[in-house]
């Protein structure tokens, strides 16, 4: 019989903080102190607070430990599991801000007590390997629920009343996706798991996999059912493999114990789910690129009409959903449509995971109620910018989306409130940048990252946004003109309006973003020949002040081009600035702060 | 799956392993392990109590804490009620720990005498 529980993430982030390795030890260690029986460690999925990894909860003692190491693990065995005193030096806590005084109790700390999570309600909680944690906690309950007491249409009608909207970043309402290809008449339907996060800084739908596989698995087969669908594909880059891995345990262990297969719940309806593995290109995000991908061809686009729903994957009905959309599904039915409906704003029901990266400090996965305002999510439950630095912006929607500045952060967080104000919600990434980031040079960073994925099927956004590229890098190097300017916005209207699929039309979205809130950065890069964040190297210069020079060399020691010049006691030092690099190691090196850069 | 019993008989069984995990156990037993709770015999209480929530299904965590600073009257366990009302038991002995079980735990009656000291 076990008392305790110690519950080690395994997610990716811990993972690669050798939280396996932990596990390791807190077996042997406790088996040590022959406390086997009593004690069990479990590995779960993500706990959110990446930034602290690896994370260790003991229950039910509700205890949390950040940035665990192996040398720590003794002591946590030998204090708190022998002899029920925590380590108080490891424990996640907060400072009361009215008492001044230390909050350890899980659910007031300000990362966790903003949140609501549904999507994410078992990550962190149960053994992702392990289908009867997941049935203990109401899993395919919901499955039971829609099988046994509905028909097809009462559930896309559950679907339609809770007002879910597709989390992939489209925004487009569940239920009537799900009615579209449940009126096609077909005897063959597909059902598709969007598992193919692209977005740089987004992993939302890899924490689900890795946390709750069999959440998505029970909304795949829902859906199944409720479109007439007998057949489902997950598909899933190949860079995600513990995700891939996970899946394919859950996926056999639902097959074993009969929620996969033939005539599941004695109803008579079957289904089978089937893992595609994508290699990895951000176009195969786009629906119709995705269902060529499974179909073994190359991940190119279509036109749409006809959209999946009627002709999809080998040319049938198919409704393709986002991971997160799935993992809603199964609380939906168990909850009901009303009470979904009663979180989040008129238009955006429910919560949104969102994976914030970049300069905060929480460094993390955090899901709130729709509505939420930016300010809440990235200060108070991210904690801000680290350093004390001054915030800048916030990046949400990745390559598709755009930046928000201070003036936006009130704003509260749904599908039409981020579209209006020129970003967009995308899959969920939000990347918070401060006062060191050039806007101009993440406007590059991003269509960079577009040239590279754009599969070069259209010439708008196959060219286009090459060619924007070449006026962004011009920018930042010094080269620019109005005149680029004036044509780069030009470009990013045309390349938006023309392009063929979402990855062209909405690639513009960075630079026009950027040039809507960061102008004044555009026009110092053109016009002064500077760059404010001092980021773009080919608009740096260098230089030693004088007086404050103490003539010790450090600078000219340190300098891989011997661009620095001077002598060592007698004469101040100078940087040619013809031989200079702009690399800054004379300034990390310089012990005087003499070194400027401008 | 053949049928909805059989998903909720697998439930029932399962709950058993994550239930200490969730919030909503109808009593928190804590017990006094330090050097004293255990020179003075509460590993066996302990186990008394581990063995009867296993058996009987019941709703109830169980949590080590440290020292209470009254040596001399251990084995101290404390049971905490989702009201947060705390009941001490002093001196607690395996016989007494199946006492305090059928009736504390099982039927929620306070054994007022094992809540006083004597020595």
């Amino acid at each position: 019989m076990e008392r305790t529980h110690v519950l080690v993430c395994a997610g990716t982030g811990c993972t690669s903080s050798k939280s396996l390795e932990l596990v390791k030890r807190f077996e042997e260690d406790i088996k040590m102190k022959d406390l086997q029986n009593e004690i069990k460690v479990v590995k779960t999925g993500c706990f959110g607070l990446c930034q602290k990894g690896p994370i260790v909860a003991i229950h039910p003692d509700k205890v949390f430990y950040s940035h665990v190491t192996l040398g720590d693990i003794d002591e946590i065995v030998n204090e708190h599991l022998y002899k029920g005193r925590p380590v108080k030096r490891l424990e996640i806590s907060d400072i009361d801000e009215e008492t001044k005084e230390a909050i350890f109790e899980f659910e007031k700390i300000k990362f966790y007590a903003k949140q609501k999570r549904i999507a994410l309600r078992n990550c962190g909680t149960i053994n992702p390997e392990d289908v009867t944690e997941y049935i203990a906690l109401d899993g395919y309950q919901a499955l039971a629920k829609v099988l046994l007491e509905m028909t097809p249409q009462q559930v896309i009608d559950e679907m339609k009343k809770s007002g879910l909207r597709g989390r992939g970043g489209g925004g487009f309402p569940t239920g009537n996706k799900w009615q579209f290809a449940a009126n096609q008449i077909n005897d063959e339907k597909y059902v598709i798991c969007n598992a193919d996060e692209g977005d740089p800084g987004a992993f939302m739908d890899r924490s689900i996999l890795e946390g709750d596989p069999h959440s998505v698995i029970e909304a795949m087969v829902i859906a199944g059912y409720a479109i007439g669908a007998h057949h489902g594909y997950v598909y899933i880059r190949a860079e995600y493999p513990i995700a891939v891995e996970r899946l394919k345990i859950a996926i056999s262990q639902a097959e074993e114990y009969g929620m996969l297969g033939d005539n599941i719940f004695n109803t008579g309806f079957n289904f089978n789910i089937e893992i595609r593995l994508g290699a990895g290109a951000f176009v195969c995000g786009e629906e119709t690129a995705l269902i060529a991908s499974i179909e073994g061809k190359r991940g190119m686009p279509t036109v749409k009409p006809p959209f999946p729903a009627v002709k999809g994957v080998w040319g049938k009905p198919t409704i393709i959903n986002n991971v997160e959309t799935f993992a809603n599904i199964p609380a939906i039915i168990n909850n009901g449509a009303e009470w979904f409906a009663s979180i989040g704003t008129e238009k955006s029901k429910g919560t949104k995971v969102f994976a914030l990266g970049g300069k905060i400090v929480n460094t993390g996965l955090v899901e709130v109620p729709m509505g939420t305002t930016l300010r809440e999510v990235i200060y108070e439950i991210g904690g801000g910018c680290p350093n004390h630095k001054n915030f800048k912006a916030v990046q949400t929607g990745g390559p598709s989306g755009g930046c928000l500045t201070e003036e936006h952060l009130d704003t509260p967080i749904d599908f039409d409130n981020l579209v209006a104000l020129g970003s967009m919600m995308g899959s969920g990434g939000m990347i918070i940048l401060d006062e060191d980031n050039c806007m101009v040079d993440v406007a590059r960073f991003y269509m960079d990252f577009i040239v590279d994925e754009s599969c070069g099927k259209c010439t708008p956004c196959r060219v286009g946004t090459k060619r924007m590229l070449e006026m962004l890098i011009d920018i930042t190097e010094g080269r620019g003109t109005l005149q680029t300017l004036t044509d780069l916005e030009a470009l990013a209207i045309h390349v938006k309006d023309s392009s063929l699929c979402g990855l062209g039309q909405t690639a513009s979205n960075p630079v026009l973003s950027t040039l809507k809130h960061f102008k004044q950065e555009y026009l110092a890069h053109i016009v002064d020949k500077k760059c404010p964040s001092k980021v773009c190297k080919s608009l740096l210069d260098y230089s030693i002040e004088k007086d404050a020079c103490k003539k010790c060399g450090l600078c000219a020691k340190g300098c891989p081009t011997t661009a620095i010049t001077g002598i060592l006691g007698k004469e101040v030092y100078v940087i040619d600035a013809d031989k200079c690099i702009r690399c800054g190691a004379c300034v990390q090196n310089c012990p005087f702060g003499a070194v400027n850069r401008t | 799956m053949k049928s909805l019993d059989e998903l909720n008989r697998i439930r029932e069984e399962a709950l058993q392993k994550v239930n200490l995990r969730q919030n909503n156990a109808q009593y928190r037993i804590l017990i006094g392990m330090a050097t004293c709770g255990i020179a003075a015999g509460a590993r066996p209480v302990m186990k008394t109590f581990l063995e009867a929530i296993d058996k009987d299904h019941l709703q109830v965590t169980i949590q080590q804490t440290g020292c209470l600073g009254m040596c001399i009257h251990e084995p101290i366990v404390e049971i905490i009620d989702q009201a947060g009302l705390k009941t001490t038991y002093m001196e607690v002995t395996a016989s007494k720990a199946q006492e305090i079980i059928e009736s504390h735990l099982k039927q929620g009656k306070i054994l007022e005498a094992y809540t006083h000291v004597t020595k």
